[in-house]
């Protein structure tokens, strides 16, 4: 069910001719009530919606998103409020792919099995547990596989063909390719060896790829939207929320500015 | 693909038993796949293992003593107490060891600018001190709260030509220097290496930082031969991520000596502010290891707290978590207090200064030999000098610093 939603999701883009968009936020930043509406208002400019787990030690990510995790976990946000954020999405939003991103040190805490089934009930399609690599998957993909969750893989510019393979080979629902050596946030690479990259990928996988870190404005997603099945941004969205704390109603609309503004430039311009 | 010579090596990907491994972010992974490949083919190499140990002997000073502490002995009251001097390193503390080790394999890898997190100062400095030598770019990430307890090494850091970066996010003490390398080390790995300062971390670094202070145990084994003409009956070590424990306990786990590490109890085990992961955490992952580690039950990293910056550490090394859960490793712990009476204890009996961290071990040391008998003997690691602790040392005693006499 989940991986064929999000098959459905891609195959509803590429039909438009259009790459999906993938929006990220943290849930409960920078409040469990506030995140809701945030999280609500994203799903419907979104094609894909990240439900960023908030820890306390967010190795990957650069300032914005950390400091989002701070604002989540200072607002007292527990796994139960994630898992019902990811339901009320799904409730008013019944085929946009919804995926939590996260470290493994949640999930592995709550125990896998619990976190998988608590995922599945809420409507969620996939994970993406930053640091458990393909070596490592063993430790979840048969309890993902049992509750029809998708373990969605990452690669990286530094990722050699080898380990390319070994994710494709791991890895369901999309690849998530990070366009840059780098935490989240930080500048964007050079097209051109984005583009390269996800050609060698497509030598072993026939999963969708969307493409993120890095990705801050509309004419960077336009570039990237021309050859990846997805486009994913982050950081971006969550400085809306930053630039905004004192005031919900603002945050909301800022939020739902920049989301459009990036949702324009999926589609991809028709080849003469 | 193991050389031979190395015992008790973990599988391929790095596991001690269930725990350990490479949790890693995909970017990560194939530097530290190319970071391992280097070191089996360094390990494998006789021509390192020349330069490192000529390193260890000409420049770091080893074979550092082992002193039978008779007065200490006499204090405690029952077994006799052995102290290995690994004070008497230079730059004061064993992390020498590793950071000699691994700035050759930066080198031999080409690397020309390494960085480094650091707790107490001690793995800084250490790191700092062979980048000079080495002529490598040095940048040391540094919790601002302890750069505000350990000004001294922050100095010294700073004259060895090193940049400290201050760490502002989290608690801002060792485990955010950590997360803040990390973050650093992905944008950076191309021209970068990252000298990893304890026996915990993704694979290859437990093993590593293992293998490079497993001279400790090695030594002190056969200096217990040669001066006692026995082994000892229990070996001490304190334990924040482990590398100084891992050093001294590894070679003799295959004797029939009880090792026992010592945890920080900070404010007592019962208490929220210790940072005793074995005794009170449970399995976790935690930069890019599964091992035991304190959090809560939402698997959020909890804070620590420790009277020695070097103890202060929500996890610890995969190899000791699986000595731990096998029933191999001992667990005792000093509080703060504990390790404060122990300083001062080893100061006066021994005119030794002892750093905090080595503190508790020797708290605990005095206390296991105090329910043994005089014939039997206790091993304990000194795994650093004090100096650089004076100004916690001065303000916990209420030390008068303008009427210094």
């Amino acid at each position: 069910m989940s991986q064929l939603r999000l098959d459905q999701v891609f195959a509803r883009c590429a039909q438009e001719n259009r790459a999906a968009l993938v929006g990220y936020l943290t849930a409960g930043d920078p409040s469990i009530l506030q995140s809701e509406a945030l999280m609500l208002k994203l799903a419907e400019e979104v094609d894909i919606i990240e439900i960023g787990m908030p820890f306390s030690d967010p190795m990957a990510d650069g300032p914005v998103i950390q400091a989002a995790s701070e604002r989540a976990l200072e607002a007292g946000t527990k796994m139960h409020d994630v898992f019902a954020i990811a339901s009320k999405v799904r409730r008013a939003n019944p085929n946009i792919g919804i995926i939590f991103m996260g470290y493994a040190n949640v999930p592995y805490t709550l125990g896998f099995e619990a976190f998988a089934a608590q995922a599945q009930a809420a409507g969620v399609d996939g994970a993406l547990l930053v640091d458990i690599p393909a070596e490592e998957s063993a430790i979840c993909a048969k309890i993902f596989k049992a509750h029809d969750l998708c373990h969605i893989m990452l690669l990286a510019p530094t990722s050699t063909e080898q380990r390319i393979a070994l994710a494709a080979q791991v890895g369901s629902g999309f690849i998530y390719y990070v366009s840059l050596a780098g935490t989240t946030g930080a500048e964007m690479g050079a097209i051109a060896e984005i583009k390269e990259k996800l050609s060698l990928i497509r030598k072993y996988s026939n999963l969708p790829i969307c493409v993120g870190f890095g990705i801050k404005v509309p004419e960077q997603a336009r570039h990237i939207a021309a050859f990846a099945d997805g486009v994913v941004v982050g950081s971006h969205f969550v400085s809306q929320i930053t630039s905004n704390l004192q005031d919900s109603v603002a945050m909301v609309e800022a939020l739902s500015v920049a989301a459009h503004a990036m949702s324009a430039e999926m589609p991809r311009a028709e080849v003469a | 693909m193991y050389n031979l010579d190395i015992q008790h090596a973990p599988d391929l990907g790095g596991h001690f038993g269930e725990f350990g491994g490479r949790f890693a972010a995909e970017t990560l992974m194939q530097p530290l796949k190319e970071i391992e490949d280097a070191f089996f083919a360094a390990w494998a190499d006789p021509a390192f293992h020349a330069e490192r140990m000529d390193l260890l002997t000409n420049y770091v000073g080893r074979a550092t003593p082992l002193y039978h502490a008779k007065q200490l002995t006499a204090e405690a009251g029952g077994a006799q107490i052995y102290l290995k001097r690994e004070d008497l390193n230079h730059t004061g503390a064993h992390k020498i060891n590793n950071t000699i080790g691994q700035a050759l394999l930066a080198r031999r890898m080409g690397k020309k600018k390494v960085i480094a997190e650091t707790g107490a100062g001690q793995h800084g400095v250490a790191t700092a001190t062979v980048a000079a030598m080495f002529n490598m770019h040095c940048d040391i990430y540094m919790g601002r709260e302890d750069i505000r307890r350990q000004a001294p090494n922050v100095f010294r850091m700073k004259l060895l030509g090193a940049n400290v970066v201050p760490v502002d996010s989290g608690s801002s003490t060792l485990k955010d220097a950590v997360n803040e390398a990390l973050r650093v080390w992905v944008a950076s790995c191309e021209d970068t290496y990252y000298i990893f300062g304890t026996a915990a971390g993704p694979h290859p670094f437990p093993l590593m930082v293992r293998q490079f202070h497993t001279v400790i145990g090695q030594e002190a084994r056969a200096q217990c031969l040669a001066q006692a003409g026995k082994l000892p009956d229990v070996a001490v070590a304190c334990v924040g991520g482990g590398s100084n424990a891992i050093g001294m306990l590894h070679p003799l786990q295959d004797d029939d000596i009880r090792l026992v590490a010592v945890e920080a109890a900070g404010h007592g085990l019962e208490s929220n502010a210790h940072s005793a992961s074995l005794a009170k955490g449970r399995p976790g992952i935690i930069h890019g290891s599964l091992s035991y580690l304190l959090d809560n039950d939402e698997g959020q990293i909890q804070p620590t707290h420790s009277i020695s910056a070097g103890l202060d550490y929500p996890g610890v090394g995969p190899e000791l978590a699986a000595m731990f859960a096998s029933g191999r490793l001992e667990l005792d712990s000093a509080t703060d207090t504990d390790a404060l009476v122990a300083f001062q204890a080893l100061t006066k009996a021994e005119g030794i200064i002892p750093a905090l961290e080595s503190s508790h071990a020797i708290a605990a040391g005095m206390r296991i030999a105090a329910s043994m008998r005089p014939d039997q003997m206790v091993l304990i690691n000194l795994s650093g000098r004090g100096d650089k602790d004076l100004g916690t040392v001065m303000d916990a005693l209420g030390f008068d610093k303008g009427s210094a006499l």
